[in-house]
């Protein structure tokens, strides 16, 4: 079973489980369509907040659980409320359920790296055993930190069901659409005047194969999944060729304030931390524990969208010139 | 490019206009001929670097373009014709692998690391770069943090270090840290607590060698004479720090006196002999850090034997 097959990432990983022939069945649950077809896949349109869930899993005797419907922007799920609601209800709902399925023997939860926050006082790199210093500030990584409190709940009740917990990288890609890649889209780009964060990015199409590796792989738990290398903020910006503006940490929120008035996407705080002081996790255990190996680093990652994007601002014109 | 006889675009006169002033620039610095030109052209390849972010930083944000082409040519100059330091005992520094480089501190603003590092870079023949350990307080401060980064350091922490170390880079770190840079030039070549001996845990977790090392110059190039402490509480500064020039000559104030600078890399201490498991014993590590701060204590007595006149 996948959920969140209506989101982007959570869409592909049930294609791409549904191609495999070794998967008996795949269902896929969301309260969205999928927006391309799952092929083999059956789509159920079910809310995982709902019993219908608990019933499916004990019907189609499921025995892996891939959870992806964990919303990263509020905008994908139509308000802040409904997010946390979907994020932390449906996790707990959908948790529970799996505690009282027999069958099931596997579990993948999509989680964040933002669950490590982003401050000055943390350690350059992060390894899966640490904790944020400082509290996110950021609503879906507080999200992901009670997400990964019920799983931890859940492997200490059902000690037999093997966890994947995936921490992922901001997840950028010709495709996606997340407050990053509309950031980096904005005509002029506002950036944290004397700071300059350590970026790591993570491919969209790296981010669904990893989910599909670990629903095949031995479980491993807490696991870091990122793009090599790093960007820096600096570096992201030259590369975007776009005109940019220093904000003081005291213009922040005015300039939040212009941005959002004038229509284009604000930038979350936690954002804000991000590209100041950035974050780098630690991708040991994706190497050896889990065998996964992303195809784009950081940097290709980021180009790869920046190509998408000059197609996207060039579409119009195309279309108007002779 | 655009065509001869088509007038030069606005791209262009502001790139002509450059290169004239990077000329002016270096001859005015007594460069001339092929080397005027190696060095314009050096410099403009470095700008398109960075325009274009060709370049790539660490996991830590050590930017090698940057600490080459902007960082130490700004602290060459103050090394060698300010300070006039002097370095001795360099081969002391492993030519290859992890080493903790220990060092004391002083002078208000840290300086003495600045030189440390640059004397690793210019005297060491493998030309290392010393990778430097320093206080939280430098990663929040707007424009330092990232320098800091950009030109190797990291911040404190055990992690940090050890991830550094295993991975065979040359560490430094100033286990003084605030109580060094900040105390009254009176305690001047004092050394003062070495914390809780966490640099020795992380030698000895990684095992790699101690080299303890000594500065002579930070504390007459800063002389710390006052400390307004209520004016640095309401900034939340760790100390601020009054000295014969600062804060009374305004920014002049922060041009450090030209003392004269001596380091010296003393002999390495083994930690292969006491195992990992060590780390996790108070004995072994107050033993070892006490060790490593007698050699600088001592060393510093020689040096300031050695040196005779401060600004001679």
């Amino acid at each position: 079973m996948v959920t969140g097959v209506g989101g982007e990432l959570g869409g592909r990983a049930a294609r791409r489980l549904a191609a495999d022939e070794a998967v008996e069945r795949v269902i896929g649950v969301d309260l969205r369509p999928p927006r391309h077809p799952l092929g083999r896949g059956e789509f159920v349109r079910a809310d995982v907040r709902s019993p219908l869930v608990a019933r499916l899993l004990r019907q189609a005797e499921v025995d892996t659980v891939l959870h992806m419907g964990v919303i990263a922007t509020p905008a994908a799920a139509g308000g802040r409320v409904v997010q946390k609601d979907i994020n932390v209800l449906g996790t707990m709902q959908l948790l529970a359920a799996c505690q009282k399925a027999p069958s099931v023997r596997r579990l993948v939860v999509k989680s964040t790296a933002g669950i490590y926050g982003a401050s000055p006082r943390d350690p350059a790199v992060f390894t899966e055993d640490m904790a944020a210093r400082s509290a996110p500030r950021s609503d879906f990584a507080r999200d992901s930190i009670e997400v990964e409190g019920y799983v931890r709940g859940l492997a200490r009740r059902r000690p037999d069901i093997g966890i994947t917990l995936l921490r992922m990288a901001s997840v950028v890609g010709p495709t996606i659409r997340t407050v990053l890649t509309e950031y980096f889209a904005l005509p002029v780009l506002p950036v944290p005047l004397g700071r300059d964060g350590r970026l790591q990015l993570l491919h969209e199409d790296d981010a669904v194969a990893a989910c599909v590796r670990a629903v095949r792989a031995e479980p491993v738990g807490p696991c870091n999944v990122a793009g090599d290398g790093v960007l820096m903020t600096s570096q992201a910006v030259a590369l975007t060729r776009r005109p940019w503006v220093p904000v003081p940490p005291l213009l922040d929120r005015p300039v939040q304030w212009l941005s959002r008035s004038a229509g284009v996407a604000a930038l979350p705080r936690d954002h804000q931390a991000l590209l100041a002081y950035g974050r780098v996790v630690d991708t040991t255990r994706m190497r050896t524990e889990l065998g996964f190996a992303p195809a784009h680093s950081t940097r290709a990652t980021f180009e790869s969208y920046l190509a998408a994007l000059r197609d996207r601002d060039r579409g119009p014109e195309a279309v108007t010139a002779p | 490019m655009t065509q001869p006889g088509q007038p030069p675009t606005d791209l262009e006169r502001a790139v002509t206009a450059l290169v004239q002033a990077l000329r002016a620039g270096g001859a005015a610095a007594g460069l001339a001929g092929a080397e005027l030109e190696d060095a314009v052209a050096g410099t403009l390849a470095f700008l398109r670097r960075r325009l274009t972010a060709d370049f790539t930083v660490d996991e830590f944000g050590f930017d090698p373009d940057f600490t080459e082409h902007v960082y130490l040519p700004l602290l060459r100059p103050l090394f060698h014709q300010w300070f006039r330091t002097e370095v001795t005992g360099i081969e002391h520094v492993p030519a290859e692998g992890g080493a903790l480089v220990v060092a004391n501190h002083a002078g208000a603003v840290a300086v003495d690391s600045l030189m440390t590092q640059v004397a690793v870079r210019e005297t060491h023949p493998q030309r290392r770069y010393l990778r430097m350990l320093a206080a939280d307080l430098v990663f929040a401060t707007p424009g330092v943090g990232p320098v800091a980064r950009r030109t190797g350091s990291t911040l404190a922490t055990h992690t940090d270090a050890e991830r550094l170390l295993s991975s065979g880079e040359l560490v430094g770190v100033w286990p003084e840290g605030f109580k060094g840079v900040g105390k009254p030039f009176r305690d001047r070549y004092r050394l003062q607590r070495f914390g809780r001996g966490g640099f020795v845990a992380a030698a000895l977790r990684t095992g790699v060698p101690i080299v303890p090392c000594a500065v002579v110059g930070a504390e007459e190039a800063y002389p710390v004479l006052g400390n307004a402490s209520a004016l640095a509480r309401v900034l939340g500064l760790p100390y601020l720090p009054l000295t014969p020039t600062f804060p009374w000559l305004g920014p002049l104030g922060l041009v450090p006196l030209p003392a004269k600078w001596l380091i010296q890399f003393c002999e390495p201490i083994d930690t292969t002999g006491y195992g990992p498991a060590a780390a996790e014993d108070p004995e072994v590590v107050f033993e070892l850090t006490d060790r490593v701060r007698e050699t600088i204590q001592h060393t510093l007595y020689a040096l300031l034997d050695r040196r005779g006149r401060v600004f001679g």
